[in-house]
């Protein structure tokens, strides 16, 4: 407090009435302040103002190629799905053709072996029944010709061929009987 | 009240017989001057689409008082955005270089704000009597009021109105100087009350900082929403 009374005393009342350097602070402050008001009016607030104009525009304008980009973007998804799409379908076409060709193939290629299968089977049932037949003749003419022959060293004497050809006959369509009957 | 004090640095400058010497008053006031002009010119130089700090401190603030001139007087303002501008920055200047201590406060002294003040309220003035010839004194009559009353208002009117540098000026300048005297006089006590009763005004000296500095931005706006708001009448005749 002391120090504070002893430095007001010195300077005798408010310092900001006495007139001394009134128009001293008047003449600087139009001077400064003029300046000021020069160079931020002709020089800084003009670039600032463009700053924030050029700022502003261009978030508009990046803003509308985003749009932009977007829309682009999903009429090339949606392009892309169709054509996901379609090339699901071909490859299902695809696939269905190959299958019937494979199919088709296959029934081709079974129905031939059938086909051979069956004629070699018709051959073979034939060549069968070709040799039974021929066997059962032979079988009955070796019938025929042992019988005979042994009626002959039995009895000495020739026996009618016929009559012998007829029992065999008899006995061979009875054992078929007995075969295919029973 | 030293702190106060006007005092010549360098020599006597006269222009014909006044004085205008270069004081520590116009130190400041160039000081002043020139922060605003390098931190403006530093935030207006870049031009990056993200703004760095020096550059989102010069739009901010240009966003801050074109808004508050918007607000206030609207688009009519536009071409006194400069000046509004210029003055805010440099009354919020010389506040901000008042809080330094041993620096000298432009902005507490009547002459420059009353100085300051005048020259808002000739301008504004001119600019009312320019828009709208005579039609400007319509002011001071405002419509609904009773015949009666009316020249006692008419009076009040003019009265206020001629008063608006005066409460300008001395609001400004009573608002730094008392600030300032406070915190001196608080720190008189931590000096008178030494190392054991001096923490109790330290602390309020500290406080009072803080609290200067808010006033220190909330006297630069006023004096500038305040001049908004004397050009709005000047520009749009309220009454």
């Amino acid at each position: 407090m002391l120090v504070t009374s002893a430095q007001s005393g010195e300077s005798g009342g408010m310092p900001q009435l006495n007139p001394e350097f009134w128009v001293s602070q008047i003449f600087w402050l139009v001077l400064t302040f003029g300046l000021l008001y020069i160079i931020l009016s002709k020089l800084i607030l003009p670039k600032i103002s463009n700053n924030l104009e050029s700022r502003k525009s261009q978030i508009l304008e990046n803003i509308e190629t985003a749009e932009k980009q977007r829309e682009e973007s999903e009429k090339q998804l949606k392009e892309f799905e169709k054509i996901i799409l379609e090339s699901k379908l071909e490859a299902k076409n695809y696939f269905n053709e190959a299958r019937q060709k494979i199919l088709d193939d296959i029934n081709n290629k079974r129905n031939a072996l059938d086909k051979e299968i069956d004629n070699e089977v018709n051959a073979a049932e034939q060549e069968i029944i070709n040799l039974k037949n021929a066997s059962s003749e032979k079988i009955k003419n070796i019938a025929i010709e042992t019988s005979s022959e042994l009626i002959k060293q039995l009895i000495g004497e020739e026996a009618n061929n016929s009559s012998i050809s007829a029992i065999v006959e008899e006995q061979s369509r009875k054992i078929e009987e007995k075969q295919n009957g029973v | 009240m030293y702190q106060f004090n006007v005092y010549r640095i360098g020599p006597e400058i006269k222009l014909g017989s006044v004085d205008i010497s270069f004081t520590n008053a116009s130190l400041f006031m160039v000081i002043s001057t020139l922060a605003v002009l390098i931190i403006f010119n530093l935030g207006a130089k870049k031009k990056s689409l993200i703004p760095d700090k020096i550059q989102l401190l010069a739009e901010l603030s240009y966003s801050f008082v074109s808004k508050m001139i918007s607000d206030t007087a609207g688009s009519k303002a536009k071409p006194y955005f400069s000046f509004i501008f210029s003055l805010f920055m440099f009354v919020l200047f010389c506040n901000m270089f008042g809080m330094i201590p041993y620096s000298f406060t432009v902005t507490s002294h009547i002459i420059v704000t009353f100085a300051l003040a005048a020259f808002i309220f000739i301008g504004v003035t001119i600019i009312g009597f320019i828009k709208h010839g005579l039609g400007y004194l319509k002011l001071f009559v405002p419509s609904g009021v009773p015949i009666v009353l009316l020249p006692l208002i008419v009076i009040i009117e003019i009265i206020s109105y001629l008063s608006r540098p005066v409460s300008l000026s001395v609001r400004l300048f009573a608002n730094m100087m008392a600030g300032h005297t406070m915190m001196k006089v608080f720190g008189g006590f931590v000096i008178s009350l030494g190392i054991i009763g001096g923490w109790l005004p330290l602390s309020f000296s500290v406080a009072l900082t803080g609290l200067e500095i808010l006033v220190a931005f909330l006297q630069a706006y006023v004096f500038a929403i305040l001049t908004c708001i004397y050009l709005n009448d000047a520009l749009n005749l309220h009454h």
